[in-house]
């Protein structure tokens, strides 16, 4: 957000520098924006007209600024000042320089007013001030934004766009914001038109869908609808095929995030046979974990910011696994045998665990900060790949590779398979069990704090938080078969995936029924699930 | 020994303060979830009860006689609201309830309100098509929330519709009335798509991804959403990473105010939308003076004010002033003397009682801005009346409801002139 945003104003001050003498004087600018104080929505938006008519590249700095709502006045004197908000106060900027002008009190100044229609105005007369812009992510904006707007007023701005412009794909961009102009001005020629629809079919998406839909007005002539109409039929079939990658890669990101839930339970209830109905509140006591690290961070090393989510992994997993060794000490060890007495009890616990949060933190959700990194979307061809998604998919298949290396790999996972298969032996053989279950247990409860930090991404981070995916995490270890990883992970991704397949068609609502309908059927079929092991959930 | 000694010193204490408290006090039963999911909504109006009440003794009480709050905690559990309400009618004598946030919860308390004859007031937006002699509707019914935040829309160019919502009755019956309202104002079937999605839904790609899809048919969309509470973080981080920002499709919601947005970064949402009858940044000297004692209350100046508890500041007013008018707390004095009684509400006008238990408000339509507060971008000409039964659903579009005497009906059928029609 603020990125583009401050390159824009760069490459505007650049310009504005290049060429002052062509355009209006900052005094005369500086009078057509005196129109914002004091306002009515359609008194900012007519200054915001007249201020864009002036072909300024410095107006564009001012807009931007009413953009996002950072253009304010000084009740005193009424002078427009930028402005951001600084805890209780207001850090001031001078109009054109930008330069610090002191801090104000918040009831000193106010605000210049926008709402969605003005925000919608402002983003097209950025764009016809900025296509010309020296910087490319500038001109990129601008051009969508014009794409978007199918103003014929930009229309010989762009022309001159087109013949400068180096980059062949920003010069495609273009054209298609040409070709968008031209379809939608009725005075243009019928075959400069026709080429304008072959032009945005070939463009293909979302924003071809509509604007061949809404370009066209009523006395369009019959040849040009009928040729919009196919277009539309044409990328429509497109999108359809992308359609269904896009329920694939849905379904696998849901699949992850399942995968990430259940990855612990698989572990406690798959491979100790442990009924931990607690589980839950360990993936929400690592969320917290997070929330915890990030308000420590922004009152004390803002700067780390973006690598809190790093910082609070090893954390939320020695504070779950700590707590998942005490419910194991304390409680769960008593209980073994007992699975109906140890749903009861880790009930009770996670009950005691959810209000215990809600007393410290209070009840209310807790604000977790995406890092940027984990921010925003990526397009590939018709995609939308969101990346807190796709870090999650990454993280869930690392935590899962990990895991996998711990239980095969390491001596601890040696003594965790032995106690599992036989007790009795592994105790003959010098194994100490008890710590063995605690280990294994804390090891589940950890990972489940892993989740945890992961699920603060894109979840509520609320004391319920875990309520929400215990009942999912339950159904994909037993579907994928307990005590077994592998399991897991493939019981995770085909839920996720069919839950996605089946969404669009049946609804939220009853996809989840008919994904818990077919699990039920499944396991009468097959009761230990898709990957049967023999183990201590077994035999018992 | 040690025991023993501390169980006498309780009672002890127990017989020398209950005396005292029962004679010169009025009770006021406080029902809100302190526990369970609901905690998130209702603890905040537990404490703004509590703050009303104090307020309210510190000038000098009611009827010469100091108010005593007396909160109980129904866990989010329907079936305990019931107990709950009845233990404080009957056990602890309140004079009035104010609580509940749900609409199941309140369903489960009408019986005991009825049976025992007590008064309740009601706080939240509701889906309306009921109006109970022994219960007060602060809240918005839907012609004072969901309708002017259509006709809001419909203003800015919007034509094709998504009506996303939380799957339970009070979604499902706004819905219908949205729907036949929208029909009715010309918008074809093939504009409108409608979406519903279990409790603490948290996977909205497919959603958000459809949403989009449905607004590239080259027509302005806005999604008008009834999702509940803690679905909204999820739903709305989704859309912005999708990239969809207010000016290409606004959502209007109906669930989300201050509390909510306290758990988010604002910043993705600029220009969103919601519909209530209150917002905090509301420039009056009353709204200004609430949000000071709020903060002194509760010790914490960055809480924030919300909708539902400004509805609890104008129904305790209105009881306060209905009960020093009959100049006793009997429930059937006061259930004749509350109607007409005006108060100031926050927003710089009066709210009145009508006849139906409901009341007048203004409505307002706010944009989030990116410190979590709202901006007022339009609001109505005037209040508007409570509307207990829909006029845009055919079965209920008949009924009235008018508890003065005479016709003391909650239902009444104007068309068969009977009192009794559906929903009761």
């Amino acid at each position: 957000m603020t990125r583009p945003h401050r390159l824009i104003i760069l490459a505007v001050l650049c310009l504005g520098i290049a060429s002052t003498t062509a355009f209006a004087d900052e005094t005369s600018l500086r009078e057509i924006a005196a129109g914002f104080v004091g306002a009515n929505f359609s008194g900012v938006s007519e200054t915001a007209q007249t201020l864009a008519e002036t072909g300024d590249p410095a107006a564009a700095v001012i807009l931007q600024a009413l953009r996002e709502g950072r253009l304010h006045w000084m009740k005193s004197d009424e002078t427009l000042m930028i402005a951001d908000r600084d805890g209780r106060e207001m850090r001031l900027f001078e109009l054109f320089s930008e330069e610090p002008a002191g801090t104000a009190r918040r009831r000193d100044l106010s605000k210049v007013k926008v709402n969605n229609a003005i925000r919608n105005q402002v983003d097209g007369l950025i764009g016809g001030l900025t296509l010309l812009s020296p910087d490319p992510e500038a001109r990129r904006s601008a051009v969508t934004a014009v794409f978007e707007r199918r103003d014929p007023a930009f229309l010989e701005t762009l022309n001159r766009a087109i013949e400068q412009e180096e980059d062949a794909r920003l010069q495609a961009l273009m054209e298609d914001a040409r070709a968008a102009i031209v379809l939608a001005d009725d005075g243009a020629p019928l075959e400069a038109r026709l080429a304008a629809v072959a032009t945005i079919e070939a463009r293909g998406g979302q924003d071809a869908l509509s604007t061949l839909a809404a370009a066209l007005s009523e006395d369009a002539p019959p040849a040009l609808v009928d040729a919009a109409a196919e277009a539309r039929a044409t990328v429509e079939a497109r999108l359809k095929i992308w359609g269904y990658s896009q329920n694939v890669w849905q379904g696998v990101s849901l699949g992850s995030v399942l995968l990430l839930a259940a990855i612990g339970l698989a572990i406690t209830f798959g491979v100790m046979g442990v009924i931990n109905m607690a589980h839950g509140e360990l993936v929400m006591l690592g969320a917290y974990t997070t929330f915890f690290v990030q308000e420590i961070i922004r009152t004390s090393a803002p700067g780390l910011f973006e690598w809190s989510l790093l910082i609070a992994l090893p954390l939320a997993f020695l504070v779950s696994g700590g707590v998942g060794v005490l419910i194991e000490r304390g409680v769960v060890r008593w209980l073994y045998g007992r699975p109906l007495e140890t749903l009861l009890a880790t009930w009770g616990l996670s009950l005691i665990l959810q209000q215990t949060v809600r007393t410290i933190f209070g009840p209310n959700n807790r604000e977790v900060g995406n890092p940027d990194w984990m921010s925003g979307a990526m397009h590939l061809g018709e995609l939308t790949i969101t990346y807190n998604r796709l870090w999650i998919i990454v993280f869930a298949l690392a935590v899962f590779a990990l895991l996998l290396l711990v239980l095969r790999h390491t001596p601890m996972g040696l003594q965790m398979r032995a106690v599992t298969q036989n007790r009795a032996m592994a105790a003959d053989m010098g194994v100490r069990t008890g710590w063995v279950d605690a280990m294994t247990f804390g090891l589940g409860a950890g990972v489940a704090g892993l989740a945890g930090v992961a699920l603060s991404q894109i979840d509520n981070v609320s004391p319920n938080l875990g309520q929400s995916y215990i009942v999912d995490s339950f159904m994909v270890v037993v579907f994928g078969g307990a005590g077994n990883l592998w399991g897991a992970l493939a019981g995770a991704f085909t839920l996720g995936i069919a839950n996605k397949f089946l969404e669009p068609v049946a609804g939220a609502v009853l996809a989840k029924i008919l994904v818990l309908i077919f699990i039920i059927l499944f396991i009468q079929k097959r009761p230990r699930g898709l990957f049967a092991v023999r183990g201590r959930a077994v035999e018992a | 020994m040690n025991k023993a000694l501390a169980g006498l010193a309780l009672g002890l204490g127990v017989v020398a303060t209950t005396p005292a408290v029962a004679q010169d006090t009025i009770k006021v039963g406080i029902l809100h979830s302190l526990s369970g999911t609901m905690a998130i909504s209702e603890t905040t109006l537990k404490d703004a009860m509590l703050m009303l009440i104090e307020e309210q003794n510190k000038n000098g009480g009611l009827l010469g006689m100091q108010i005593e709050p007396v909160v109980v905690d129904p866990a989010s559990d329907w079936p305990l609201f019931a107990e709950k309400a009845r233990e404080l009618i009957e056990v602890n004598g309140v004079a009035a309830v104010f609580g509940c946030w749900t609409s199941v919860s309140r369903k489960s308390v009408l019986p005991v309100f009825e049976e025992l004859n007590s008064l309740l007031f009601y706080p939240v937006q509701y889906e309306g098509e009921e109006s109970q002699r022994n219960v007060f509707y602060t809240g918005a019914a839907p012609n004072q929330q969901a309708i002017p935040a259509v006709d809001y829309l419909m203003d800015q160019g919007v034509e094709r519709w998504v009506l996303a919502g939380t799957d339970y009755v009070y979604p499902r019956t706004t819905n219908k009335i949205l729907e036949q309202y929208l029909k009715d104002n010309g918008v074809a079937e093939e504009d409108v798509m409608i979406n519903y999605t279990p409790f603490g839904h948290s996977d909205w790609q497919t959603i958000v991804a459809d949403i989009k899809a449905f607004g590239s048919a080259g027509k302005m969309t806005a999604v008008v959403s009834t999702i509940n509470g803690d679905a909204n973080v999820p739903f709305y981080k989704e859309l912005a990473n999708q990239g969809i920002e207010a000016t290409d499709i606004p959502v209007v919601a109906f669930s989300v105010g201050e509390e909510e947005l306290a758990g988010i970064d604002t910043g993705p949402l600029v220009g969103h939308l919601a519909a209530w009858n209150y917002f905090m940044s509301a420039d009056t000297d009353a709204n200004h003076d609430f949000i000071d004692t709020w903060h002194a209350f509760i010790g914490d100046d960055t809480r924030v004010t919300n909708d539902p508890m400004e509805a609890h500041y104008i129904g305790f007013n209105m009881w306060v002033k209905a009960v020093e008018a009959a100049g006793t707390t009997d429930p059937d004095a006061v259930i004749d003397s509350i109607i007409g009684v005006s108060v100031p509400n926050l927003t710089g006008g009066y709210a009145a009682m009508m006849p139906n238990h409901h009341i007048t408000k203004p409505v307002l339509i706010g944009e989030i801005q990116d410190d979590g507060q709202f901006e007022i971008v339009d609001s109505t000409n005037g209040l508007v009346v409570g509307d207990a039964w829909s006029d845009y659903l055919p079965e209920s579009a008949p009924l009235i409801s008018d508890w003065r005497k005479p016709l003391s009906c909650g239902n009444f059928n104007t068309e068969t002139g009977q009192c009794g029609g559906t929903g009761g």
